[in-house]
């Protein structure tokens, strides 16, 4: 028996020819391209990181159990491969056209970056590869219970919980140290590569070697072998078309989806060429590896004692038969399939779990996440580090809890089916453009749901056995694993049945009834139509910015002094004072960031990426300058319609304060008008008043002094009783007096009032005309006052030898015009628009005598009264036509 | 020849009152009672001084005066210029015009022959 130390030993050193192996391959990849690096050989091999422990012992075992249906497993992958190599190009295209990072950086990117996608894929992933780990590691330590002498699948004490504990430990630093060394923008791991594909052909070889050993060195031919499978029970075994159907559909699904098989085939990928080699060599590989599955589980089952496990014949059987340099080799095969299983998970988990849990939300505490540059970097590699130990602590966790001895393989199809979950929306985004993002959302979050109910939650035993029989709260149509009464199917069948189906029905009607954004329909359109894009960027080029170039844009977006400025701080600090500095990546970043402040961090991120020659252009850099344009665009708008509104304020200002000005004019005008009206009166008041208190004035002379102190005091009094008239009706105060009256008798009485004499005047001649029949409902001290204002008007200005007025009555539209016309010579069409105005006197004032308020007083009063003063043209003489309206009562 | 003022108002009552005053310490008194043809009347009166009214019907005091400043057999005419507005910036409009004297109404007596006489002999000082 080989010692547990020496078994020890072995696994210790083939670690450590790993770790060199994955250095040397680092150190190479560093020093520039190698060609076995590139090969499309070390691609095919890593692709084997789909054959697990699970595929390496479970497949035997499964053979043992089931017949052919191992094939299965291997039959999914290798029709891709062969079959569907036209897709796997495609999603290598978008991968580096994208630069997509992980299966949820792949679909979430697909809906418009859709975080919350991003975050369903990644739990999703967990769930369906936790287990998957756990599995790993038990397969490691039972490999290691065979040879320590311990009973097989029993509880191997501490010794075996420590190997598991030991292993993750040792698997989490070798996964730091090589899977987060550099942050590598399209996150190519060469030494994880290189060394899983040394390890895919250490399992090949071992597989391989206990495979001839049992067909040559037990059976003792192929024939006698064949013999012997004829003979064995495995013979008797019929297929199950509907079990069968499903698990290629899963395994083709699952070399697709799974994480770490995303992680190899697209992430991984260093040129889309190697998919040719790969569509036929590893559809190849994984044919040699199921070659020597049935006749080992044949001969195991013949050869070993009843009962022991199938599951690890590949290592029981040449021990049983004493090989045991055969056994260390078929342990280290084992040992390499769950190392690489578990190394290449975890990065891609870790990966998710970085980019799309704690990166953002780390950034969301930090405000203004705007600096991005080298303690970005750090932040993104401790969580990286902290996602991958927690990864292989959630494996180790899972594998101490749950740990038992369930078949191998079980736990392996229902990771499939729950990562399986994601092809309707992966398939569909990558083919039809009417996907969206709800819909992704919406069919993810419904087979997820259903593979954890029907799948993951019996599997692990996660349901009470009273649930799986009755259904939740007793009711039978939710059996998890009869759901609405579909029974007696298998329970694989039967989730992936419901699952699937109602996933794709959810993801397809939701996309229909649902709109996409903008920025969804490019993506979606980019991803369906990669190809017309013509041969993507195969390698980057690395950039090399020109400085000159550099310093031409920026001085076109900063200034000129500014740029030179910045340029000139650098070069100093880059000790190259009078030069242009180096396009040192740390500048560039720092550049980006002083031209985001101007032109908007995508526009930058487009400009400098299209001088540093490093990018094109991608769609979403052009949606993002389009998003930043429209809001640009939008503000300009926005200040466009406020300077507008500004220049109609403006302009009502202007035409306030012209109005303003104006009205201050007509008040200084105004004023000017009283105080001469005030003190023309008064100066005559002052002087001859001033004669008589001198004395010595002739009686004559006395009196007629006194007599014209007389007359101007009562035109003082007269003015300022009309100033108070007119205010009190220009404000609205006047207080009407209404009663009824005849026409007739009013005028009669205004011609009275205005010292005149209809019969016999020796001035002004008054004629009479209508009017009698006339009854009036007014305030008739008011208009008796426009009369009289109207007709002592003629006395003063009608300027004729036989001065004459006509006064006539005649009936117009709802009321009364009643016209004042005399003989004289009229008012000019231009005196006319004045004589409304106050002290708007025309002529020579003596001959008035009053103020030259009269016209503006009637005007208010008419108005007041609800009727019209105006002047009416063309008449002869002065004509005024007043126009009141008469109560149809 | 005794001293002749040329008094140039509309007023009948400020036409009477100055006449009174001037005549009674022997002033000849002329009369034009409208702003137009104001400046014919002081050729044909050539007085010894002349008081300008601003309101006149027919035209502004503010002309008259401005038009006899501009003209050489007018320019040194003592004028005393009157108005009832009495606003600061008709004053300066007058001075800026070359008024020799600038009252506003109502005036005393006793200004108005006082400033009258001290125009004449400054008049007559100067030729």
């Amino acid at each position: 028996m080989v010692s547990f130390n020496v078994l020890v030993t072995v696994a210790l050193l083939y670690t450590i020819v790993l770790f060199a192996v994955a250095f040397y391959a680092d150190r190479r990849a560093l020093s520039g391209p190698s060609r076995w690096l590139r090969s499309p050989w070390t691609y095919t091999l890593s692709l084997s990181v789909y054959c697990t422990a699970w595929t390496f012992y479970g497949a035997v075992g499964n053979a043992a159990r089931s017949g052919l249906e191992y094939l299965t497993i291997y039959l999914g992958p290798t029709l891709v491969f062969l079959a569907w190599w036209w897709l796997l190009r495609k999603l290598v295209r978008i991968g580096k056209a994208e630069r997509i990072t992980s299966i949820a950086d792949m679909i979430s990117s697909r809906y418009g970056k859709s975080p919350a996608i991003a975050v369903i894929v990644t739990v999703l992933s967990i769930a369906g590869t936790t287990p998957y780990i756990a599995l790993q590691l038990q397969s490691v330590t039972l490999s290691v219970a065979v040879f320590s002498e311990f009973p097989s699948g029993a509880s191997g004490g501490s010794d075996l919980n420590a190997t598991a504990f030991w292993l993750s430990v040792g698997l989490a630093l070798f996964t730091i140290f090589f899977g987060t060394r550099n942050l590598d923008a399209n996150e190519r791991h060469h030494g994880v590569v290189t060394a899983i594909a040394l390890e895919a052909i250490v399992k090949l070889v071992a597989l391989l070697a206990v495979g001839l050993f049992v067909v040559w060195g037990v059976s003792g031919g192929v024939a006698e072998t064949m013999r012997v499978i004829e003979s064995s029970p495995v013979a008797q075994w019929q297929p199950s078309p509907s079990r069968w159907t499903s698990m290629i559909f899963l395994s083709a699904a699952a070399v697709i989806c799974l994480p770490r098989m995303f992680q190899v085939l697209v992430v991984e990928n260093s040129d889309e060429r190697h998919l040719r080699t790969a569509a036929w060599a590893f559809p190849a590989y994984l044919m040699a590896m199921s070659l020597f599955v049935l006749p080992i589980a044949v001969v195991g089952l013949a050869v070993m004692p009843v009962g022991a496990n199938p599951d690890l014949f590949v290592l029981t059987l040449p021990l049983e038969l004493g090989q045991e340099g055969l056994a260390l080799l078929a342990f280290l095969g084992g040992f390499s399939s769950a190392t690489s299983m578990v190394i290449v998970a975890s990065i891609a988990l870790a990966t998710m779990v970085s980019n799309h849990i704690v990166v953002p939300i780390w950034l969301s505490t930090r405000a203004g996440g705007a600096s991005m540059s080298g303690d970005m970097r750090q932040v993104v590699l401790l969580s990286r580090r902290i996602s991958i130990a927690a990864v292989l602590g959630l494996g180790y966790t899972y594998y101490r809890t749950t740990g038992g001895t369930t078949a191998l393989s079980a736990i392996g199809l229902v990771s499939f089916a729950g990562v399986a979950q994601v092809i309707p929306a992966l398939l569909g985004g990558l083919f039809w453009r009417g996907a969206t993002r709800r819909g992704a959302i919406a069919g993810l979050l419904v087979g997820f749901g259903l593979w954890i109910y029907t799948l993951f939650m019996p599997a692990i035993g996660g349901f009470p056995a009273a649930m799986l029989e009755a259904g939740p709260l007793g009711i039978g149509a939710l059996r998890p694993q009869a759901l609405m009464g579909v029974q007696d199917m298998d329970p694989l069948v039967h989730s992936m049945f419901w699952s699937i189906s109602l996933n794709i029905i959810a993801f397809v009607v939701v996309s229909l009834v649902s709109f996409p954004t903008p920025m969804e329909r490019l993506q979606g359109a980019s991803f369906v139509n990669v190809f017309e894009r013509g041969e993507g960027a195969v390698a980057s080029t690395g950039g090399q910015a020109e400085a000159e170039d550099l310093l031409v844009m920026a001085q076109r977006l900063l200034g000129a002094r500014e740029a030179q400025t910045l340029f000139q701080r650098e070069a100093t600090r880059q000790g190259k004072i009078g030069y242009l500095p180096d396009p040192t990546s740390d500048f560039i970043t720092l550049l980006e960031r002083e031209l985001a402040g101007s032109v908007g961090a995508a526009t930058a991120h487009a400009m400098i990426g299209q001088i540093n020659g490093q990018a094109s252009i991608t769609v979403r850099d052009l949606l993002a300058v389009a998003d930043e344009s429209a809001q640009m665009l939008e503000y300009s708008s926005k200040l466009e319609t406020q300077s507008r509104e500004l220049e109609k304020t403006a302009g009502k200002l202007r035409e306030a304060n012209a109005k303003l000005t104006a009205l201050s004019v007509q008040k200084d005008a105004f004023l000017s008008q009283v105080s001469h009206e005030l003190r023309t009166p008064m100066t005559s008041i002052r002087s001859f008043s001033e004669f008589l208190m001198e004395g010595g004035i002739d009686k004559a002379l006395r009196t007629r002094y006194s007599g014209i102190i007389h007359e101007e005091s009562i035109r003082l009094t007269r003015l300022l009783d009309d100033l108070l008239d007119l205010s009190v009706l220009e404000n609205g105060q006047v207080v009407l007096n209404i009663q009824r009256a005849s026409l007739h008798d009013l005028l009669d009485r205004a011609v009275v009032s205005a010292g005149l004499n209809a019969r016999e005047t020796a001035g002004l001649k008054v004629t009479r005309q209508g009017g009698r029949d006339v009854q009036l409902r007014t305030d008739t001290d008011r208009l008796s006052q426009v009369f009289i204002n109207l007709i002592s008007n003629a006395q003063k200005y009608c300027v004729s030898d036989q001065p004459k007025l006509a006064i006539s009555v005649s009936h117009s539209q709802g009321g009364v015009d009643i016209d004042f016309v005399d003989n004289g010579t009229g008012i000019s069409a231009k005196e006319s628009s004045v004589i409304f105005e106050k002290f708007s006197r025309l002529s020579d004032q003596s001959a008035a005598g009053s103020a030259g308020l009269g016209l503006a007083i009637s005007r208010e009063i008419m108005h007041r009264l609800g009727g019209t003063l105006e002047y009416v043209p063309g008449q002869g003489g002065a004509a005024f036509r007043v126009h009141l309206p008469i109560e149809a009562n | 020849m005794s001293k002749s003022v040329l008094l140039v108002e509309d007023e009948p009552n400020i036409i009477e009152a100055i006449s009174f005053l001037l005549e009674r310490d022997g002033w000849t008194v002329r009369i034009h009672a409208q702003g137009t043809e104001a400046i014919e009347a002081v050729e044909r009166v050539s007085p010894d001084v002349v008081i300008l009214d601003v309101m006149l019907p027919g035209r502004s005091g503010f002309d008259i005066l401005r038009d006899l400043r501009n003209d050489a057999v007018t320019r040194d005419l003592p004028i005393l210029m009157l108005t009832a507005r009495g606003q600061t910036k008709d004053r300066e409009l007058a001075e800026s015009y070359g008024v020799s004297h600038f009252m506003t109404k109502p005036f005393s007596n006793e200004e108005m022959l006082g400033k009258v006489r001290e125009l004449y002999a400054a008049s007559v000082a100067k030729a």
